[in-house]
């Protein structure tokens, strides 16, 4: 079966900033593809360009087996967009919001659709008050049932959870599962590895306008090294004096703000064995703490295998 | 036909923004209200000597209504352009919707809203003893003439709420509209104005069709310069109608 996405070589500047430099890459259907990256990566020109809103400067794209450049009918036709800042009306209801983007889509009983919308999303007892009353969630929510009237195929997310709060959040994560239990493609960006984690099937890393990693979360977290402590010194003398018990045994690297990071793998041994060396060494670090992998750590890494570029 | 019910559509949304908002109506009005009093109470006395056989009011009043419909499509501006600043319009963009029915929407709420305007200044010309001379025909021509005009400086509106960078500038476009009807026979006859100043004020847009609407409700008449005045409106309608939806296909996504 044909991809629900393709993008091949896409490039994109403003002036002259290179925001996309060849951005290639394909989501299968049925599945959610997280577009993993910090800001100003170039997450949200590549959504831009799959969506219709800008064309590219290079490179082909196909959404829904539609050509994005030859046939931008019949890609609007197949997907919709919930952008980064909730696209809703705040003069309108909630309802009429929903009843809107029905009536756009010419779907019948637009009226059944948005009722059943609102129950879907808890937003029955706001319905019929303004839109500029809601909460956050509550306008997230109202957006993303703004996108899936009319059922389309593919569904683009561009950092649905920016902003929320830990709860809204949650319930952001549950809504996406249950979508992509249904069988629509969805497309999302994020800046959180957590986040693509927990939803994705497939993850890219958009690093400076090119794709530098691609997988499931699994074969990313590899990537990383696992299993970080970082201990705190209060003095230069004394993190020198942690460099020089521990350097035969554990891999340490130091950094500059009196700290020091020690890999001990996944054992707790090893990780018994560090504080035992530390110990005999009459060492008393002001702090420690588990380092769990960040998204700044996949980038660094991965960055950091290639160097013949960006340096 | 999707085209019109879509169109439809985006005007009802445009519509319940400006029904909901109606303080913005009343800014539109008391503007020209006050302008209306201002004229013919206080400097009316004065410049009603200009103006010959015909009252000052009579004489003043089609140019207030113009005035009106301009401080009126300036809002079509600001509306459109928070709904770009918002998002909203890349909403309906990556919608199956057309780009004429996604303007369309605003022109035809404008038009709508900027004939009832019109009226209650109207109302209120009335009530200080306006008073005109002419047959159903002519009130439907003017009625028609300033549609036209309303429609054709509102897609102006449109091409400027598209290219502004901020609400806040949206619509100060309006203020150079604003000029011209000063530099114009609205409020006195361009005889008495300097020569450089009076040819500028006899060529420009706003002359023939004040002109024109002075005539038709005045003397109930067309009047010579009711061609010219088509004219213009037909043109700058279609000359910023193009413009508008070419900026809104080329326009990039606020980024």
């Amino acid at each position: 079966m044909e991809a629900a996405i393709t993008a091949t070589d896409l490039k994109k500047s403003y002036k002259k900033n290179e925001v996309l430099k060849g951005v290639t890459l394909t989501v299968a259907r049925g599945e959610v593809f997280a577009l993993l990256g910090s800001n100003g990566a170039g997450k949200t020109t590549t959504i831009n360009i799959l969506t219709t809103l800008i064309p590219a400067d290079g490179g082909t794209a196909t959404v829904n087996g539609f050509n994005v450049a030859k046939h931008p009918g019949k890609v609007r036709g197949s997907i919709s967009l919930t952008g980064q800042f909730a696209a809703v009306d705040d003069i309108l209801t909630g309802r009429e919001n929903l009843q809107l983007i029905a009536d756009l889509r010419h779907v019948k009983n637009s009226a059944q659709i948005a009722t059943d919308l609102l129950k879907k999303f808890g937003l029955t007892d706001a319905a019929d008050r303004k839109v500029h009353t809601y909460s956050g969630g509550m306008r997230r929510r109202l957006d993303i049932a703004m996108s899936l009237i009319g059922n389309p195929p593919i569904i683009f997310l561009d950092e649905p959870t920016t902003g929320l709060d830990p709860q809204a959040r949650n319930e952001m994560w549950q809504t996406i599962k249950t979508l992509a239990s249904s069988g629509t493609t969805i497309f999302l960006t994020t800046q959180y590895l957590d986040e693509a984690d927990a939803l994705a099937d497939t993850i890219a890393l958009l690093h400076k306008g090119t794709i530098v990693a691609r997988g499931t979360a699994r074969e990313l977290k590899k990537l990383v090294p696992s299993g970080l402590v970082e201990l705190t010194f209060h003095d230069e003398a004394q993190q020198q004096a942690a460099i020089k018990a521990l350097k035969d045994r554990f891999n340490v690297t130091p950094n500059e703000n009196l700290t020091l990071t020690v890999a001990v793998g996944d054992s707790t041994q090893k990780l018994a064995e560090l504080f035992i060396q530390l110990r005999d060494a009459h060492i008393e670090p002001a702090d420690f703490s588990q380092k769990i992998p960040t998204l700044d750590d996949v980038f660094f890494k991965i960055i950091h295998d290639k160097p013949e570029e960006d340096k | 036909m999707q085209l019109v019910k879509d169109t439809w559509t985006m005007a009802k949304r445009s519509l319940q923004h400006i029904l909901r908002s109606p303080d913005t109506i009343i800014t539109v009005v008391m503007m020209p209200i006050a302008m209306l009093l201002l004229f013919v109470y206080v400097f009316g006395g004065a410049l009603g000597h200009q103006t010959g056989s015909v009252k000052y009011v009579n004489f003043l009043t089609p140019g207030i209504i113009v005035l009106t419909i301009i401080s009126g499509i300036a809002y079509a501006a600001v509306r459109l352009n928070t709904d770009i600043q918002k998002g909203i319009v890349d909403r309906f963009r990556t919608m199956p919707v057309a780009p004429a029915s996604i303007l369309g929407g605003q022109a035809a709420s404008s038009t709508l809203s900027n004939m009832f305007s019109s009226l209650l200044v109207l109302l209120v010309a009335f009530a200080i003893w306006f008073r005109s001379h002419a047959s159903i025909l002519e009130w439907l021509m003017f009625a028609g003439l300033a549609t036209l005009f309303t429609l054709a400086t509102t897609w102006m509106a449109i091409f400027f709420g598209l290219l502004a960078k901020s609400v806040e500038g949206a619509g100060s476009f309006s203020y150079i509209l604003m000029l011209l009807i000063f530099v114009s026979p609205s409020f006195v006859p361009t005889a008495s104005m300097t020569p450089a100043i009076r040819s500028f004020a006899n060529n420009q847009p706003m002359t023939p069709i004040v002109e024109t609407m002075r005539s038709l409700l005045v003397t109930g008449t067309a009047g010579n310069k009711a061609w010219v005045a088509l004219a213009w409106c037909i043109g700058i309608l279609t000359v910023f109608y193009l413009a508008s939806l070419r900026l809104f296909r080329s326009r990039a996504a606020a980024a």
